[in-house]
């Protein structure tokens, strides 16, 4: 692709100016705040990533190895918890999502800067308070599940706590956005002509600001009942342990879809530039994240069908399920409207957003098989869910992050990736990734149940291939973080445009000055105006 | 003194629903003692809502913000309950 002549010079003048560590601690400018959310939740995604690989190496051989299974038991609730809590919810919306909401609405700042400051710090306290509990870990998987999460010596308070900073961190965040949204958009940009990575942060919001509760709320009561012995849960205090799972999940159902749905915001932003065509379906695209958020709502029961729930929950929840299909099938199939007959570039990018296509379609099709009430009671809580989980996360999430990440770097950081580099890691993540999970989805369909320490030994020849696939997953995310760590330095200095992208935030300079815009841009038409004419589109399909 | 009219209104309305919940728990009304005791914190709630927070004043779309999570909440009792009573 070809870059633009022009380059700024350096960070003179930029956002990142200025040094000192006052200057991050105390900032207000969303920009550097979603800074401080990028490299905060790519930490936590590497300890994540560590302590999975720690977990494959012990699957490595059917029996007892490495460490104990009380240990193995502490280690995927730790993977599970970092993971959730504080990387893939806050990935993409706190970090790239602060970083861009404001340059792509032509604003300078989010509404409400001092709250968005305190929504870093409060998600930093959530941190501290969450490492405190690891006095005494938890051993109940990320989810926490009564009665065992009441019994269990594991400091559950203590993280009960800290996940409720991270969870109003949360809100305010999805708060602050929506007020930004409505209130700070560039004159002349109207609702259609916003670019769709922001209507998909509008959604993202809503399910933010309206679920998140709900688990605080949960929260308290999983603290007020060990602490103060008020039956909410426990069948022997009088209480309901489906009922936390109701909570538990009308929150946590909903929030994978704050994980996936910015992820598609940017494959909306990624798969035009790098066609050169016009997105395809731009309003049902937008009404797609709209429709994702209402039905998420709709849906929790689907995870609770062999936890005892009744019949007829179950025939509703699964029946619902199946309608969360139809709009995220909506945007699979304009993304690839879009690349049909486009001019299309493999930047690295664009690579990882066809990734995630890819591998979203698999994960979510495979969602299907678990929402269905009758193959559920089979797969449930075997590898099957696992790799479908990982296959709509990492396989979508992450691939999204990482597509948002090599296509914003040149405005974040002012510098060029190795795209050279880039590609290899890529290559190595993908192969890695399936290697690593695909084999999963076999061994579910076998009958390996999951969040065991061991397994028969007629598991092991694929437990063997998933191992090895995380060491090559592993080498693929290593290298993709040299190849940003080395360009922050040594990469070429960016252009504004490096994308020819017609989105507001490449009509300012790499990296943004301290208020996004020397004047505030006039928007007068939506931002997909990529390739040929409307008019000679027309001409050439009468041709054709 | 006008303008405060209404906010002492609301007020006085406030202490009165709050006696009434106090008076009702006195009788035996079996689960209406749990509903009656919701009911009249849910009018309390909303006058607060409608009056000291504004919402009576505010345009549409505040509105239209402030209810729909209402909605959410009956999403929730509703599916529970779709659970709990035919289980």
């Amino acid at each position: 692709m070809d870059h633009a002549p022009e380059a700024t010079a350096g960070h003179h003048g930029s956002y990142l100016a200025e040094k000192t560590l006052r200057s991050w601690a105390l900032t207000l400018d969303h920009k550097r705040i979603g800074v401080l959310y990028i490299c905060t939740t790519l930490f936590f995604f590497l300890v994540g990533g560590v302590v999975a690989l720690l977990l494959r190496l012990k699957l490595l051989t059917p029996g007892p190895a490495l460490f104990s299974d009380h240990t193995y038991n502490v280690l995927f609730t730790i993977h599970g918890a970092i993971m959730i809590f504080l990387f893939v919810i806050p990935a993409i919306p706190s970090s790239l999502g602060n970083f861009f909401i404001p340059l792509m609405i032509g604003a300078r700042d989010v509404v409400f800067p001092r709250l968005n400051l305190f929504s870093y710090w409060c998600f930093v306290a959530g941190i501290v308070v969450i490492l405190g509990s690891l006095v005494s870990p938890m051993d109940t998987g990320w989810t926490f599940y009564t009665p065992y999460s009441e019994q269990t010596s594991a400091a559950v308070t203590v993280l009960s706590g800290g996940l409720f900073l991270v969870g109003l961190s949360s809100i305010l965040t999805g708060l602050n956005f929506i007020v930004t949204i409505h209130t700070m958009r560039a004159p002349g940009m109207t609702w259609y002509r916003m670019p769709l990575f922001i209507w998909a942060m509008y959604a993202t919001s809503v399910i933010q600001v309206l679920a998140t509760p709900v688990i605080g709320i949960t929260f308290i009561l999983l603290a007020a009942e060990r602490v103060l012995g008020i039956g909410f849960f426990d069948p022997a205090k009088g209480g309901d342990p489906l009922l936390f799972q109701h909570f538990f999940w009308f929150y946590s159902h909903p929030v994978v879809y704050v994980m996936i749905l910015p992820a598609m915001g940017i494959i909306s932003e990624v798969v035009p530039v790098f066609s050169r065509k016009p997105i395809f379906g731009y309003r049902a695209i937008a009404y797609s994240a709209l429709a994702i958020a209402f039905i998420g709502f709709l849906v929790w029961g689907h995870h609770m069908f062999v936890s005892g729930m009744g019949t007829l929950a179950g025939i509703v929840f699964s029946f619902l399920t199946f309608f969360v299909a139809v709009p995220t099938g909506v945007k699979i199939f304009n993304w690839i409207a879009t690349l049909y007959r486009g001019s299309i570039s493999l930047d690295s990018p664009m690579l990882y957003a066809l990734t995630f296509i890819f591998l979203f379609i698999i994960g979510g099709l495979t969602g299907l098989f678990l929402g269905s009430l009758a193959t559920d009671v089979h797969v449930h809580d075997t590898y099957f869910l696992v790799a479908h989980f990982h296959y709509t996360m990492m396989g979508g999430t992450v691939m999204g992050l990482f597509a948002g990440l090599h296509y914003w770097f040149p405005k974040v950081t002012g510098r060029m990736l190795n795209e050279k580099l880039a590609k290899y890691a890529w290559g190595l993540i993908l192969v890695g990734f399936n290697l690593t999970f695909f084999p999963m989805f076999i061994l579910g369909m076998q009958g390996m149940p999951r969040r065991y320490a061991e397994y028969p030994a007629k598991y092991q020849g694929l437990n063997i291939v998933a191992t090895v696939g995380s060491w090559v997953l592993a080498l693929g995310v290593f290298l993709m973080f040299l190849n940003f760590i080395r360009s922050l330095r040594r990469g070429g200095l960016a252009p504004d445009n490096p994308w020819r992208g017609l989105t507001l935030e490449w009509s300012t300079s790499s990296p943004p000055p301290e208020e996004n815009f020397a004047e505030i841009p006039t928007v007068s038409e939506w931002p997909y105006n990529y390739g040929e004419k409307p008019e000679r589109r027309t001409e050439g399909k009468r041709e054709r | 003194m006008a303008a405060y009219r209404n906010y002492l209104l609301v007020w006085l309305a406030l202490l009165v629903l709050t006696g009434a919940t106090v008076a009702i728990s006195y009788f035996e009304l079996g689960l209406w003692n749990a509903g009656a005791a919701l009911f009249i914190a849910s009018v309390k709630g909303t006058l607060v809502a409608l009056y000291f927070m504004h919402l009576r004043y505010e345009v549409k779309l505040v509105l239209g913000f402030a209810v729909f999570p209402l909605f959410i909440l009956a999403l929730l009792i509703v599916g529970t309950l779709m659970d709990n009573l035919f289980r």
